[in-house]
């Protein structure tokens, strides 16, 4: 039985950080309405600039948040502007099919630029605090994946309370349910598309930040954490960010599940099961309007 | 299906054949395997962006699972193969299986729409491949007895039988009533239902025809590879490769996946030499250039230069 709970309690600690992956995502999708299936290269990157940040200058991959988000924040503004600014112009079938397109070509360099620069090995951050373990019972919590859950839980409300309060915040929402009706009221949906995709890409590389420090990364990660945000976004569906967190949660304590059920290498497959079976019986997601 | 081929793609059709019978006598003449393997990826590559096109190009339906069918080929053919089974059996079966699965999960998976049905058979790609690779984790060997009797012709022949196969059922599908009925339905869903055309019905068919395609090259890659991993054939290159050569090349034309193929596979070689998986940043920029700019691959800019350079009003195709 404890063996059961210490599953989930790791499960719980991974999936706040599938509900920070889906974060970006999701207001990615819900805003632009164009599907970034790159997202998971861009979480990889944000891995890679914290693990750098560590090994060069040695700095704590919580404190490199502070670079890593913003250097994100200004990747995402020139990828919107090279990229998917173009796409936005399409209509919306054309633009979620050339946005899937265009995710994927970049992807693909992404995924090679990394092998190309750093090799294809897998790394991870080591930290001095890194082997620390809070004992709670029976259950043994690593620190720094706790520390990452909280990490991740507090940038998930401050998008939160961005998107809720923040004058910028209230427009980007306004262009999500109908952009439209938002540029007639004066809004510039435009900036408000760049600001979705620059935030999202932020969370995108914090996410890959608190990835590097408990998990580890490498460049063919991409794939992995672009299905399991996508796992996320299609469970809660769009529009709430605490609602993508609760999914993250649940996405992690079900694969611990499964593990424990069927066996350690079938955790990958619970998720795409439900990912597959939610998407066929309701496309819009069950926490969607 | 009468084997009709439409003027507009006769003259390609003829081409990439006559080019497929000058490369028959290619093992007779070259004594070095490495240019029979070459060629026989290249064969293998135009097969599988061929069979995505039907899907992709013709019906509309991007399938990022496609390397689950090549992988479901696969796995039969080698059972069946080292079984006992005669290998061009073994392929059939392997083609059928994988035209089978498709059928099963088509109906559930067309009920999704555009890039909901992309990330839905991409998912059902990983969930099968996982599951394989669980299952079947041991090496897959061929016996000592028949790597003895292996003989590199005669998977050569295999596999440009199959690439012509290939190309000519996309030519016969082209200008046929089957084929106008799927390319109505990748322009617009709705109006093509309107107009009479029973797009589910269709779209099962298309999905048919290609996913049997990518399981008979499966195949043919088990009947090729001494060695390998069950689950290799389902990892999503094999997809990402096929949906790279046919847009590069040009999506929905006969001629554009077998060039996106040459190409792809001879840049690939020369560039993995000197750099691994180079190709894919090459490829990818190129790929992004290619859905933003010219949508229509390297088929719509060469037909844009030819008629910037014959300076006459342009015939619509």
């Amino acid at each position: 039985m404890s063996v059961l709970a210490q599953q989930i309690v790791l499960g719980l600690l991974i999936g706040g950080l599938y509900g920070l992956a889906a974060a970006g995502l999701s207001l990615v999708f819900g805003v632009l309405k164009v599907l970034d299936v790159a997202h998971g290269e861009l979480i990889m990157l944000g891995g890679y600039g914290a693990f750098w940040l560590f090994a060069l200058l040695g700095w704590d991959p919580f404190a490199s948040l502070l670079v890593v988000i913003p250097g994100s924040l200004l990747l995402g503004a020139v990828l919107y502007a090279v990229l998917f600014g173009f796409v936005v112009r399409a209509g919306e079938e054309a633009r979620i099919k050339n946005s899937l397109l265009v995710g994927f070509g970049l992807a693909l360099a992404l995924h090679a630029l990394a092998v190309r620069l750093w090799t294809a090995d897998d790394r991870s951050i080591t930290t001095s605090y890194g082997g620390a373990v809070l004992t709670v019972g029976d259950l043994s919590i690593p620190v720094i994946r706790l520390l990452s859950l909280l990490v991740a839980l507090a940038l998930i409300v401050s998008l939160h309370l961005l998107l809720a309060r923040w004058r910028w915040g209230k427009a980007i929402r306004a262009t999500a349910e109908d952009w439209q009706a938002a540029l007639l009221t004066g809004i510039d949906v435009r900036r408000a598309y760049l600001l979705a995709f620059a935030i999202g890409t932020a969370l995108a590389g914090a996410a890959g930040t608190l990835v590097s420090v408990g998990y580890s990364i490498s460049p063919s990660m991409g794939l992995e954490w672009t299905l399991k945000a996508l796992i996320v976004v299609v469970l809660a569906g769009l529009g709430s960010m605490l609602g993508t967190f609760v999914a993250g949660l649940f996405l992690g304590v079900a694969e611990a599940l499964s593990a424990a059920a069927f066996g350690g290498p079938y955790r990958e497959v619970v998720g795409l099961v439900i990912f597959v079976v939610v998407l066929v019986l309701r496309p819009r997601g069950l926490f969607g309007r | 299906m009468s084997l009709r081929i439409a003027a507009s793609e006769r003259a390609w059709t003829l081409a990439i054949l006559a080019g497929f019978a000058a490369l028959a006598p290619l093992p007779l003449l070259v004594r070095r395997d490495d240019v029979l393997n070459f060629v026989l990826l290249v064969l293998l590559s135009i097969t599988m962006a061929q069979s995505w096109n039907i899907i992709a190009g013709y019906a509309g339906q991007v399938n990022l699972g496609h390397a689950a069918f090549f992988g479901l080929g696969a796995l039969t053919a080698r059972t069946l193969w080292i079984g006992g089974a005669p290998v061009v059996l073994a392929m059939a079966a392997g083609a059928l299986v994988a035209t089978a699965f498709a059928l099963l999960i088509g109906a559930a998976a067309f009920r999704l729409r555009g890039a909901y049905f992309a990330i839905g058979t991409l998912a059902l790609g990983e969930i099968l491949r996982t599951t394989v690779g669980n299952v079947l984790p041991e090496i897959s060997t061929l016996p000592a007895a028949t790597i003895g009797a292996y003989r590199l012709s005669q998977r050569y022949y295999l596999a440009l039988a199959l690439a012509a196969l290939s190309v000519i059922a996309v030519a016969a599908l082209a200008g046929s009533r089957l084929g106008l009925g799927m390319q109505a339905i990748r322009e617009d869903e709705g109006a093509a239902e309107a107009s009479g055309v029973a797009a589910l019905s269709l779209k099962l068919r298309a999905l048919a025809l290609s996913t049997g395609l990518a399981g008979a090259a499966g195949g043919l890659f088990a009947y090729y590879h001494i060695s390998y991993y069950p689950s290799h054939p389902f990892a999503p290159h094999w997809t990402f490769e096929a949906l790279l050569m046919t847009f590069i090349g040009g999506v929905g034309t006969l001629q554009g996946p077998v060039l996106g193929a040459v190409l792809y596979v001879f840049l690939k070689e020369y560039l993995t030499v000197r750099w691994v998986d180079f190709h894919l940043l090459i490829f990818g920029v190129l790929f992004i250039a290619i859905v933003l700019i010219f949508p229509g691959g390297l088929v719509q800019a060469a037909e844009g230069a030819r008629r910037r350079l014959t300076r006459r009003p342009g015939r619509t195709t």
